[in-house]
C-alpha cells in the first residue's frame, strides 16, 4: 500500500512542491523591474505597430521613451493628441506636430499608360516587375502599377480610381511611411498636409526629350527650369533634370503650376486642370 | 578515442538518421508553425538546442536518483513534464534578468518549448536508446544526445524555412497555398530523410 500508492504520490507531489517553491523564490530573486510608465504609454499609443517612429513596434517605442529618452512626438498615426498624452505621462512638454501625408511623385501609374515596352504578367509586386528588363513601362523612374504601396498601407488610405491610379486619402493617411519604404522606385514622399497644394507629379531624371518620349501620362518634368526661375521664394531647385519643391520654403502661391509647360506641377486648388 | 568515435556516431544518428522531426515525427507543431521565416526559425532552433540539452541532463538526474531507486519509472512521463516546465520557466527568468539581449531573441520561443513533445521525447528516449554494444546512456551521453537532437531539429527547421521563403516567389495554385503545400513539402522531406536510414555506421 505505502510503496505502491503513497510513496509515488509523495515523490511526485514533493517534486512539484520543490519546483514550485524554487520558481516562486527565483521569481522574486530574478524579478525585472518594469517601469509602470511603459505600460501606460503602450495604452495611449495607437497599437498599429507601423514603425513610423523608427522603433520596433509600439512597445519598443514606449520602452525607448522611458529608458532612452526618445522624443514623445514621434508617433505619426497618433499625431499631436497622442504626443500630448505621452508628454503628460512623462511630465514633459510636447511640441506641435505638423500633419504629413504621403504623396506619389508620378502620374503615369494607371491603365491610361500605354507607353510600355512589354506587358507584365508575372508575380503581382512592383519589386518583381522592375526586376524584368527595368520594368514594363518605358520610363525607368515611374510607377509600375503593381500596388506594393497599396498593400503596404496598414490604414487602407490608398485606393485605386477608375483609371487604375493610386489615390491617397489624406484623412486616412497617418504618414507612417510604410508606402515610402514599399515603393521600389522611391516615388512616395511624406509632405506637409496643411497649406501645401502644389506638387510635382514626376520623378524622372531623364533629359527633356527622353522624358517626354517615355512618359506614360504626358506630364513629365523635362528639367526646363521655368519653375525655378519663376518661384518668388526660391523654393524649387533642379537636381539632375528634375524640379524638387522644398516644402519648408514653399509659400503655396501656385505660380510654378501656371508656368510649367508640361503641366507636371499640379495645384490641387484647381488653378489649373489637375491630374 | 573510441568514445569520440561513438559521439560522432551519436551525432550523425541524432541529426540525420533518427532526426526528431523527419524520422521520429516529434515536434511537428513548431516545425510547421515557426518555419515561415528564417530569422524566427533560427531563434526557435537555438532555444530548442538550449532547452533540450538542459532537459536531458536534468531528467537523467531525476530518473536515476529519484525514480529508479523507488521503482516508479512508470511515472517518468509526468515527472519529466514537470521538470521540463519548471526548468524552462526558471531559465526564462534567469535569461530575462541577466541577458536581456538573449531574452529578446529567444524569449518568445521559450514558452512554446515548455510542452514541445520533442523535448519530452529526447528525455524519455535517453533511457530507451542504447549504444551499439548494448550499454545504456550515462549522464554525459544523455546530455550530448539532447544537444545533437536539438541540432538535428534546428537543421530541419532551417531547411524548411529556406524552402518556405522561396515559396513566396512562386505562383502556387490557390487551393495549395500556405499550409497544404507546407505539408506536402514536409512529406517530401521526410521521404528524402528516409534515405539516411540505410546509412551504416
Amino acid at each position: 500500500m505505502f510503496s505502491l500508492i503513497i510513496l509515488p504520490a509523495l515523490i511526485i507531489g514533493g517534486l512539484g512542491l520543490l519546483f514550485g517553491i524554487g520558481l516562486a523564490y527565483s521569481a522574486n530573486k530574478f524579478q525585472v523591474e518594469v517601469d509602470p510608465r511603459v505600460e501606460m504609454i503602450i495604452e495611449v499609443l495607437p497599437g498599429a505597430n507601423c514603425g513610423a517612429c523608427g522603433m520596433p513596434g509600439c512597445s519598443g517605442y514606449a520602452d525607448a521613451i522611458v529608458h532612452a529618452h526618445a522624443p514623445v512626438d514621434k508617433c505619426a498615426p497618433g499625431g499631436s493628441e497622442v504626443a500630448k498624452k505621452i508628454a503628460g505621462i512623462m511630465g514633459t512638454e510636447a511640441g506641435e506636430m505638423t500633419k504629413k501625408v504621403a504623396f506619389i511623385h508620378c502620374s503615369s501609374g494607371g491603365c491610361n499608360n500605354t507607353n510600355l515596352h512589354y506587358k507584365y504578367e508575372g508575380v503581382g509586386t512592383c519589386v518583381s516587375a522592375i526586376s524584368y528588363a527595368d520594368g514594363p513601362n518605358l520610363c525607368r523612374w515611374g510607377c509600375v502599377f503593381q500596388n506594393d504601396c497599396l498593400r503596404a498601407c496598414p490604414f487602407g488610405a490608398i485606393s485605386l480610381d477608375e483609371n487604375g491610379m493610386r489615390i491617397i486619402d489624406p484623412e486616412l493617411c497617418t504618414a507612417c511611411g510604410k508606402c515610402v519604404k514599399a515603393c521600389p522606385r522611391y516615388l512616395i514622399e511624406l509632405i506637409p498636409y496643411e497649406n501645401h497644394d502644389v506638387h510635382i507629379v514626376c520623378s524622372s531624371h531623364d533629359k527633356g526629350p527622353e522624358a517626354k518620349r517615355v512618359c506614360g501620362s504626358g506630364k513629365p518634368c523635362i528639367g526646363c527650369g521655368l519653375c525655378v526661375k519663376n518661384c518668388p521664394v526660391n523654393a524649387i531647385r533642379l537636381e539632375n533634370n528634375l524640379a524638387i519643391i522644398d516644402y519648408n520654403v514653399c509659400t503655396n502661391c501656385g505660380k510654378c503650376a501656371t508656368v510649367c509647360p508640361t503641366k507636371c506641377i499640379i495645384d490641387s486648388r484647381g488653378v489649373q486642370p489637375s491630374a | 578515442m573510441e568514445y569520440l568515435g561513438n559521439i560522432f556516431i551519436m551525432a550523425i544518428s541524432a541529426i540525420l538518421i533518427q532526426n526528431f522531426i523527419l524520422a521520429r515525427f516529434l515536434g511537428l507543431c513548431p516545425f510547421l508553425g515557426v518555419s515561415t521565416k528564417m530569422d524566427s526559425a533560427f531563434g526557435m532552433g537555438m532555444a530548442v538546442i538550449f532547452v533540450m540539452t538542459l532537459a536531458s541532463s536534468l531528467t537523467y538526474l531525476i530518473n536515476v536518483y529519484l525514480l529508479i531507486p523507488n521503482d516508479i519509472q512508470y511515472l517518468s512521463t509526468i515527472a519529466f513534464i514537470l521538470a521540463i516546465a519548471a526548468l524552462v520557466q526558471f531559465v526564462e527568468m534567469v535569461i530575462k534578468k541577466n541577458a536581456p539581449a538573449l531574452y529578446k531573441s529567444l524569449g518568445i520561443y521559450l514558452p512554446l518549448i515548455t510542452t514541445n513533445c520533442a523535448v519530452l521525447g529526447v528525455a524519455l528516449l535517453n533511457f530507451i536508446d542504447k549504444w551499439p554494444n548494448g550499454k545504456s546512456y550515462n549522464f554525459l551521453d544523455s546530455t550530448l544526445n539532447g544537444f545533437f537532437s536539438g541540432i538535428g531539429f534546428t537543421f530541419v527547421l532551417l531547411l524548411m524555412a529556406g524552402i518556405r521563403e522561396r515559396y513566396e516567389f512562386i505562383e502556387t495554385p490557390k487551393s495549395m497555398r500556405g499550409f497544404p503545400i507546407a505539408l506536402v513539402t514536409a512529406g517530401c522531406m521526410a521521404l528524402a530523410f528516409m534515405g539516411f536510414a540505410g546509412l551504416k555506421l
